[in-house]
């Protein structure tokens, strides 16, 4: 019902506008061309610096109500964060000038020369000098902005650090898998045919004398505050995105071909809550690729952590091997008789080596 | 033959023409399977228009989703039966209106109905020929278009729906009707549409390159061309050389979906199928085939508009457009770059660093020619006597739009920023003001200014102010604030942002854009209204060069026939641009430079 007087309302609306256009067609008829054109001139030329002024004021009513709910409101949560912030600072200052001054001058320029019969036109078809000014001054300032970007482009995209952690990432419809490598620090093989969604989610040959250690998780990933994190980034069916909204960072997992991204997390989750006023805040991961119909579903999170509550964490983890595997589970076996206790020397020595991915 | 010799050729068949089609159109011939230039830039216009309302009613029905995702409308289900089950868009229904919606205003609307109707209409009449190099070729280009506009069509009445994975179809995701049920036949759909559109606009591009080259009238070297054909000819350019590498990805495309290939598989384990047997592809690979006319694509649709806009600007500015040799310098430089700077759409799928760099630079190079374009048009207006048409200030809207959002695309192409800000709202942002809405603009800017030639009538100017001034404060009130969510990292293609702490405290902004985003689509209607009352009773025309324009098209009858001019084609002797020259307020093309006259 609501519909159909909605819409009987907007038709009303259309029949009048055009009723009134009609006849103020009309009207401009039986002015003549001549001074209806003076009229349309006037009222535009005018509305061209109202147009300016509420642009100006819609621009910083805008900034106003919604600079607080970006990530530039706060520190950035990464080491690449920090450098990416300052350079949209530069970024924004330098586009923001021009944005002024140029669209400035177009509607000034507009309601300054609208029709007068008393101005002489200009005849002022070309300048060397001046299309040379407006080629060299961006061509400096683009310079500059590329300079600076692919300083930071090679850093982003550069070698992890050496002492940096290791995580594989997999995504699949609709979630994400996590695979630390496990004491040996090296991760087993994989195979994709060896996909079973129950017990062996990204397809790990047992047989590799480094798979059997290695831990899988799913939906959330423990990285320490710190520690540099690099991510192998891979996925099981269709094209999805790693995207880490507050270190500022993304990376595209491909099916069959491997991709890296690595961040150094300056503060954990807890510290974050505090700095953000958020009590609910966390690392979202977000799907940033179109992944099907649940793309928008597909969240995964990065809890930061200091050292001793990771250590903590990893020592609860078991190795996916056993759990494929009960029976070779010698803690299972112990436990039917003993009821067994968490082996104290499963402590994550994650910086010993840089693991290397076979895939 | 001597250039001379083709010419007078050409005119005598021309004439002969002329005075055929006077005698033996019927119905058909001239509305339907016409091969008359003018009327096949309508049918472009008109299916342009079509596909731009169910463009646009899409992006209604989505940005419904957006606004109010808890809400429950009953007349949805009405309409979409399944697809709005208990009045609320589902996910599927959602991703393919999306889909489609990006589809068609970038191939149907932006190119089909802005090149389309443009290049035909104005090559001809302002180059001063009487047709299309073929226009036969010309008439099976459009029926290529209608057909595409068929199968895209029906593609939405499949039971499985149509494909939902985004305009840029990246397999696998494209590839496997495992993966997602739009992938299906739908999307079997979405590629022949895409073919044949893909053989439409060779067809169309091919003419318009051989008649700019060979059949410009007496005196019209390719300098005295004015900016709306140089920007047509650039376009057709890129169109012909990136449209097939677009087509040969398809096809691999088909290959993959139904013939078993692995060109784009590998390494795949879809959920509830278990594991393929492709391997050895790289989905990477599509999405360099796709980009190499993906990117050119963007030019194919902004070029037209930045013509037309600086042809329109010099007329209403009674003043020559400033730096015409740089404005064409500019033209060809964004058309060369046009063809480097691809792989930027994909700095975040693992390209090696060192080409990463490479395309940074050659994508901020663009924006070189793009401020010359910009403080060309500037210098244009400054010290000009302005007329404010419904196209002026369409054209004017259009520097604004892209000053805007080409300001954003420095953000976008210096890599390490985009490792932030891709496939955010940042990016939605930035296109649909730099080339969806801009060269929307362009187009509009067109219709109003050659709407006279076209129909002999006036649009209605009230209607044209109304609809100006409403849709670029509509336009900046809509994709303004998606800056913001960009920044706040709000990524594309979600249907739904409560359960993402990150993003749903913009809920109430997107309702915003929403609401705005309505009024903006029904200030269209406003002006389709206008557009098909004023073709019938709209304000005649009654002088032959409503505008006082300087080029060709104003030298022909007020309601042309098949031919364009019913005696001799008119010589050419100077550029396009003598407005306020000497204190003359404009000197057409065809006077000849007097004795006394300075140069320009």
């Amino acid at each position: 019902m609501s519909l159909y007087l909605s819409i009987a309302i907007i038709a009303l609306i259309f029949v009048v506008i055009f009723q009134i256009a009609k006849a103020s067609e009309y009207v401009s008829v039986l002015k003549g061309e001549e001074n209806s054109r003076k009229q349309n001139n006037k009222i535009n030329g005018f509305l061209m610096i109202v147009f300016l002024v509420l642009g100006f004021v819609g621009v910083y009513v805008c900034n106003e109500l919604y600079f607080g709910k970006t990530l530039l409101a706060h520190e950035a949560a990464s080491v690449q964060g920090e450098k990416l912030d300052q350079m949209l600072w530069i970024t924004l200052a330098i586009t923001g000038i021009v944005f002024i001054v140029t669209q400035f001058l177009l509607f000034w320029f507009a309601y300054k020369y609208q029709e007068n019969e008393n101005r002489k036109v200009f005849f002022f078809a070309h300048s060397t000098k001046l299309e040379l000014i407006w080629t060299a001054i961006p061509a400096i300032t683009l310079t500059v902005l590329v300079i600076f970007g692919l300083r930071n482009w090679f850093f982003f995209t550069g070698d992890a650090p050496k002492n940096a952690m290791v995580v594989e990432v997999t995504g699949k419809q609709f979630g994400w898998i996590f695979r630390y490598p496990g004491k040996d620090a090296v991760f087993g093989k994989k195979y994709y045919k060896n996909i079973d969604p129950a017990t062996n989610s990204v397809g790990i040959i047992w047989d590799d004398k480094y798979a059997q250690d290695d831990i899988l998780t799913e939906q959330t990933m423990y990285v320490v505050k710190g520690q540099p994190v690099k991510l192998i980034i891979g996925s099981r069916d269709v094209i999805h995105d790693v995207g880490l909204t507050a270190f500022r960072l993304k990376m595209d997992a491909v099916p069959g071909i491997p991709t890296t991204m690595w961040f150094t997390p300056k503060f954990t989750t807890k510290e974050m809550r505090e700095k953000t006023g958020n009590p609910n805040f966390a690392y979202e991961i977000s799907c940033d690729q179109m992944c099907g119909n649940g793309h928008y579903s597909m969240k995964g999170i990065v809890e930061v952590v200091e050292q001793d509550e990771y250590d903590l964490w990893m020592a609860k983890q078991k190795a996916q091997y056993l759990v494929a595997n009960p029976d070779k589970d010698p803690e299972a076996a112990k436990a039917a008789d003993a009821g067994g206790k968490l082996n104290p020397d499963a402590k994550k020595d994650s910086t010993a080596k840089k693991a290397t991915a076979k895939m | 033959m001597s250039h001379e010799a083709v010419l007078h050729a050409h005119e005598s068949h021309g004439h002969d023409d002329h005075g055929h089609h006077e005698h033996h159109d019927t119905f058909l011939t001239k509305y339907v399977f016409s091969q008359d230039h003018k009327m096949i830039a309508k049918q472009f216009l008109i299916t342009g228009m079509v596909w731009a309302v169910l463009g646009g009613l899409m992006s209604v029905l989505f940005r419904l989703q957006l606004g109010y995702p808890d809400a429950s409308f009953p007349w949805l289900e009405s309409i979409l039966g399944k697809w709005a089950k208990g009045g609320q868009i589902t996910p599927e229904a959602y991703y393919a209106l999306v889909t489609t919606h990006g589809t068609v205003l970038v191939f149907f609307v932006l190119t089909a109905g802005l090149s389309g109707t443009f290049a035909n209409f104005l090559i001809p009449l302002q180059i001063g020929a009487r047709d299309m190099a073929s226009p036969f070729m010309n008439m099976l280009s459009y029926w290529f278009f209608f057909a595409a506009s068929i199968v895209m069509l029906s593609s939405m009445f499949v039971e499985t729906g149509p494909f939902s994975g985004g305009w840029t179809a990246y397999p696998p995701l494209s590839a496997l009707g495992d993966a997602s049920p739009g992938s299906k036949s739908g999307m079997d759909l979405w590629i022949i549409a895409m073919a044949l559109f893909v053989v439409s606009s060779l067809l169309g591009g091919l003419n318009y390159i051989a008649t700019i080259l060979n059949m410009r009238t007496k005196g019209m070297s390719m300098t005295r061309l004015p900016l709306t054909i140089w920007a047509l000819f650039f376009t057709a350019v890129l169109g012909v050389l990136s449209f097939p590498v677009l087509l040969s990805g398809m096809i691999l495309l088909i290959f993959d979906r139904n013939f078993g290939t692995s060109f784009y598989l590998s390494d795949i384990y879809v959920n509830g199928v278990g594991a393929l047997s492709n391997e050895g592809g790289s989905a990477i690979l599509f999405q360099h085939l796709f980009w190499f006319l993906g990117h050119p694509e963007v030019y194919i649709i902004l070029l037209p508009a930045m013509g037309m806009v600086s042809e329109i600007m010099s007329v209403n500015s009674r003043k020559p457009i400033f730096g015409y040799m740089a404005m064409l310098g500019s033209l060809f430089a964004i058309a060369i770059l046009a063809f480097l700077v691809w792989a930027h759409h994909m700095f975040v799928t693992g390209l090696n660093p060192f080409l990463g760099s490479v395309f940074v630079l050659l994508t901020l190079l663009i924006a070189v020619p793009s401020a010359i374009k910009v403080f060309n048009w500037l210098t244009t207006l400054w010290r000009g006597n302005i007329r404010f048409t419904p196209g002026m200030l369409f054209a004017i809207g259009f520097v604004s739009l892209f000053i805007s959002g080409g300001l954003t695309g420095i953000w976008l192409g210096n890599a390490a920023l985009d490792i932030h800000l891709h496939d955010s709202y940042f990016v939605i942002a930035h296109f649909h003001i730099v080339m969806g809405v801009a060269s929307m603009f362009g187009m509009f800017a067109g219709v109003y200014h050659w709407f006279p030639k076209m129909y002999g009538r006036y649009l209605n100017n009230s209607l044209g102010y109304i609809h100006f001034w409403v849709t670029i404060a509509g336009a900046y009130l809509i994709f303004w604030p998606m800056h913001y969510e960009g920044l706040a990292g709000m990524p594309r293609r979600y249907y739904d942002f409560s359960i993402w702490e990150s993003f749903k405290q913009f809920a109430e902004l997107n309702r915003f854009i929403s609401t705005v985003a309505m009024i903006v689509f029904a200030v269209q209607i406003l002006f389709l209204i206008n557009f098909f009352y004023s073709i019938f009773k709209g304000r005649k025309v009654t002088t032959q060069n409503p505008w006082q324009a300087n080029t060709l098209e104003w030298t022909t009858p007020i309601n042309p026939g098949h031919g364009n001019w019913p005696g001799e084609i008119p010589e050419v002797h100077r550029w396009p641009y003598d407005y306020g020259k000497d204190g003359i307020d404009f000197i057409p093309q065809t006077t000849p430079v007097g004795e006394n006259e300075s140069s320009h």
